[in-house]
């Protein structure tokens, strides 16, 4: 499946990803830049987050219990399309997801 | 400065590099790790890694990421010696010149002097944990030395998987160091629930082929011992070298050691804390990277605030997520509000907030924590312990 990341700057980094694995190891793994992912996924931190594309949001569903807190202390802007990207684990149905990132992440 | 060498490839060690490129440093940038292969995350390894034994998934980043920040990652290098007069590192037959060294020699496995602890398995390395996934591939009767976060954590998923677990804790709770009495009791009721054998206030008195003889005399048999009894600070290179220690190598607020060309952090490394003005150290991925963050910052702008990143914590067990903002010591007080979070004081201030599987508390708490300063205790009473209300 495909994962597309559009940088603050607008370049944008098409991946192959695999379901069942999370946003933020995805991008980590291929080296996309923009997501830190300083706890590792614990939702410890908030340097994963990311903007879901409006498209996408129903796909990606709600926020996880806990995740509006931590995305509080954000270092970028927090909107509603806003996700810990480490919260946002992939399915078959995501093939094609567009996740926009963050100017900052600290 | 043209070249900053980094002794230590674990969390703080690679944050250090990667923060010095992304504030800019354009010099040379040197990570030296023991440990073969990609600089990986140690908090999965008693935790995920042992359910799914990924290890690829552990890498903080792919290789070529070290080669588009241009960090030259030597793994498998163990330093031997810091020439402080040379301003070089000694390691394996080389001798790296450095114009800034940092420190981020982590902890090593308190061995206490049991006869046949060499016997015991530890959990530290990537290495370990693989040692540890093979051993539990048929089912074990485990012995846990230490009821802290690592033993603790270890034994949840070994019950999960149907091994008998048995944890010796020496002292008469469990994370004694970390937490309330309140939060080790809770721990204490869900470790039993999992079937989980605690035996407390009996340190490990010996180890052989079949089990673990504790001081009170309890046989605990055993096929598989994991010694989990705390750490020590890894401060042989720098004590060798001649740097002050005093808990770790001694640093100072802005994480200098006693040599201003050499800097400090993480587990090794003791620091003056701003809130309780006293000297700390702490082993955590936060004080890590946070140290990392701020070392790089005053090497690059030559900024040096003091630090004062607020510590925080994590466990996971079974289902359970223990969650602590800020640092309380043993002696602190402790008041459980009426849905189990406990709130610590240091006198009549607020030193750590300590939650269960209940992340909005612990943001809150951290939040207000780092603010500083507003929660007293009397306060916080009027509120009837209402962190939200502050």
């Amino acid at each position: 499946m495909k994962l597309t990341f559009i940088a603050h700057d607008g370049t944008e980094t098409v991946v192959e990803a695999r379901p069942g694995d999370t946003v933020m190891s995805t991008a980590l793994a291929h080296d996309v830049g923009g997501i830190l992912g300083e706890c590792g996924g614990s939702m410890m931190c908030a340097t994963c987050h990311c903007h879901v594309d409006p498209d996408w949001t129903a796909a990606t569903g709600a926020r996880m219990d806990g995740e509006d807190d931590m995305l509080d202390c954000a270092a970028s802007e927090v909107t509603q399309t806003s996700r810990l990207s480490c919260q946002i684990r992939l399915t078959e149905a995501m093939d094609g997801l567009v996740i926009r990132l963050p100017e900052a992440q600290v | 400065m043209a070249r900053v060498v980094i002794i230590g490839a674990g969390h703080g060690g690679f944050q250090s590099a990667m923060s010095l490129r992304d504030e800019g440093f354009a010099g040379e940038i040197l990570l030296i790790g023991a440990e073969p292969g990609l600089p990986y995350q140690r908090p999965p390894l008693s935790k995920a890694y042992l359910k799914t034994g990924d290890a690829a998934a552990l890498a903080f980043r792919p290789e070529g990421f070290f080669e588009k920040k241009a960090i030259t990652l030597r793994p498998g290098l163990r330093a031997e010696g810091i020439d402080r007069a040379a301003a070089r590192v000694h390691a394996g037959g080389e001798a790296i010149a450095y114009d800034h060294l940092i420190l981020a020699t982590g902890a090593i496995t308190f061995r206490p002097p049991v006869p046949g602890l060499e016997r015991a398995h530890e959990l530290r390395s990537l290495a370990d944990a693989e040692r540890l996934r093979g051993l539990m591939d048929r089912p074990r009767r485990i012995a846990v030395i230490g009821g802290g976060f690592i033993g603790l954590e270890f034994a949840a998923v070994a019950r999960a998987q149907g091994h008998q677990v048995a944890v010796a804790e020496a002292a008469d709770r469990l994370m004694a160091r970390a937490v309330s009495p309140e939060i080790s009791d809770r721990f204490r009721r869900l470790h039993e629930g999992l079937g989980t054998e605690l035996y407390f206030g009996s340190p490990a008195a010996a180890v052989d082929g079949g089990g673990v003889d504790l001081a009170c005399g309890t046989r605990l048999p055993a096929d598989l011992v994991l010694l989990a009894a705390g750490v020590r600070p890894d401060t042989g290179l720098a004590g060798e070298a001649g740097l002050a220690l005093e808990n770790g190598i001694a640093a100072d607020a802005t994480l200098r050691t006693s040599d201003p060309q050499i800097s400090a952090l993480g587990d090794c490394a003791s620091f003056p804390d701003p809130r309780r003005g006293i000297r700390i150290r702490l082993e955590s991925v936060q004080a890590a990277t946070d140290h990392a963050r701020a070392i790089a910052r005053r090497i690059v702008h030559g900024t040096a605030a003091p630090y004062d990143a607020l510590p925080w914590f994590w466990s996971d067990q079974a289902e359970a997520r223990l969650q602590i903002a800020g640092l309380a010591l043993p002696a602190d007080r402790s008041v459980q509000t009426p849905d189990g979070t406990v709130l610590r004081f240091d006198g009549d201030r607020l030193s750590a907030v300590e939650s269960v599987s209940d992340p909005k508390r612990h943001m809150k708490a951290r939040k207000l924590l780092a603010a500083g300063g507003e929660a007293d205790l009397e306060r916080l009473a009027a509120a009837a312990y209402d962190l939200a209300v502050l």
